[in-house]
């Protein structure tokens, strides 16, 4: 029996195949799953925001940020026996919900900041985005299988698909 | 003010923005009592410091469907403010304004999700007044934005802002009734220093 592992917000999970691992309604969030395809380990990170390093208090929930939680999901990963070298990309999210005429704000950008920051940090690490289904203005829930690297999304009212 | 945790805002006064979402969420059922014609009855507020994991789960799951109208807030203070329903709830109070005109059963439409607007226009308008006027600061709303989708994608975006701070959300949930139960949660998403501001203006120390 395969188990499909709950992802929260700014949350990270890893998963060896047949497993997988999912998480529900992103919105502005951005929902990053990496695999390494000869060992089937896989893993998803629900990031909230682009930068760790503009925060100011103590204490750092790294599964939070795009740059802390794609170190932190690599490094779990690499812990179970998986190589940096083989691991391939597959991201979703970074939705604007709301969107407010002649908005410019950082709120309204925020999704699509979680998106470049997410691509800035797979670029630095090497690791290559096979896929990608993200911004627009609508919530994704997502399920990742490590097994053959199947990315399906889910939003309302649409037909779901697999990237 | 840097230093300043959403953790220590609500720790210490808890109470008062219990009150300040009592008020408020009182005020926002008057006015859409009187918008409907109706009596509307309410529970008592609860006012929530939630685990970000923990707010799909209260409001049936983060893809249960809601509506969520969400405005900016300018003035004295600044943030954002969120209400959302639940679809079903949202149907029956279009179904409500419409006067029938929009059956319960039927999609949001142009017209339905114009009145949700309204809705949310109104009830986040008399809970920013009845803030104003608590707090003597002007506050004012932005014309509001809507949006039908998943829970855990509406709420990604005060969370997000909520993020910057901490790992909680503050959210008010209200219970209210006309025939038929109706879940409204309503989200004041102060910038962090506006929290200060308001606690001032209440006459309480800030930290």
């Amino acid at each position: 029996m395969s188990e499909i592992i709950k992802v929260g917000m700014a949350d990270l999970k890893t998963c060896v195949s047949p497993n997988g691992v999912t998480t529900l309604g992103l919105g502005s969030c951005v929902g990053i799953a990496i695999r390494d395809p000869a060992t089937k380990i896989g893993g998803l990170a629900h990031v909230m925001l682009p930068d760790s390093t503009a925060i100011r208090n103590g204490y750092l929930n790294t599964a939070k940020f795009a740059d802390t939680g794609i170190v932190e999901l690599v490094k779990q990963m690499e812990k179970m026996g998986a190589k940096r070298s083989r691991m391939v990309a597959k991201i979703a999210g970074g939705a604007t919900m709301f969107s407010f005429q002649g908005d410019s704000s950082t709120m309204g950008q925020v999704g699509q900041r979680n998106v470049e920051a997410t691509k800035a940090k797979l670029r630095e690490l090497n690791i290559p985005i096979l896929a990608e289904d993200t911004g627009a203005n609508y919530g994704r829930t997502v399920i990742f299988y490590p097994e053959t690297g199947a990315f399906h999304i889910r939003s309302v009212g649409k037909a779901e698909s697999i990237i | 003010m840097g230093d300043m945790t959403l953790e220590q805002v609500t720790d210490n006064y808890y109470d008062v923005l219990k009150e300040i979402g009592n008020i408020g969420a009182g005020n926002a059922m008057t006015a859409l009592s009187q918008m409907l014609q109706c009596k509307v009855d309410m529970q008592v507020p609860q006012v929530r410091l939630l685990e970000f994991s923990a707010v799909g789960d209260m409001m049936g799951g983060e893809e249960q469907i809601m509506v969520g109208v969400f405005l900016g807030v300018e003035g004295d203070i600044t943030g954002s403010m969120m209400f959302m329903v639940e679809e079903e709830s949202a149907r029956h109070l279009i179904q409500k304004i419409t006067m029938g005109m929009m059956p319960a059963g039927s999609e949001f439409e142009e017209m339905g999700l114009s009145a949700m607007k309204e809705v949310g226009n109104i009830i986040t308008g008399a809970y920013l007044n009845s803030l104003s006027t608590l707090t003597n600061l002007k506050i004012f709303p932005t014309p509001p934005a809507l949006t039908v989708d998943m829970a855990g994608a509406i709420l990604s975006v005060p969370a997000i802002q909520f993020g910057i701070y901490g790992d909680k959300i503050l959210l008010i949930q209200s219970k209210f009734y006309d025939e038929i139960e109706l879940d409204g949660y309503f989200i004041l998403i102060p910038d962090l220093e506006s929290y200060a501001k308001i606690l001032t203006a209440l006459g309480l120390p800030v930290i």
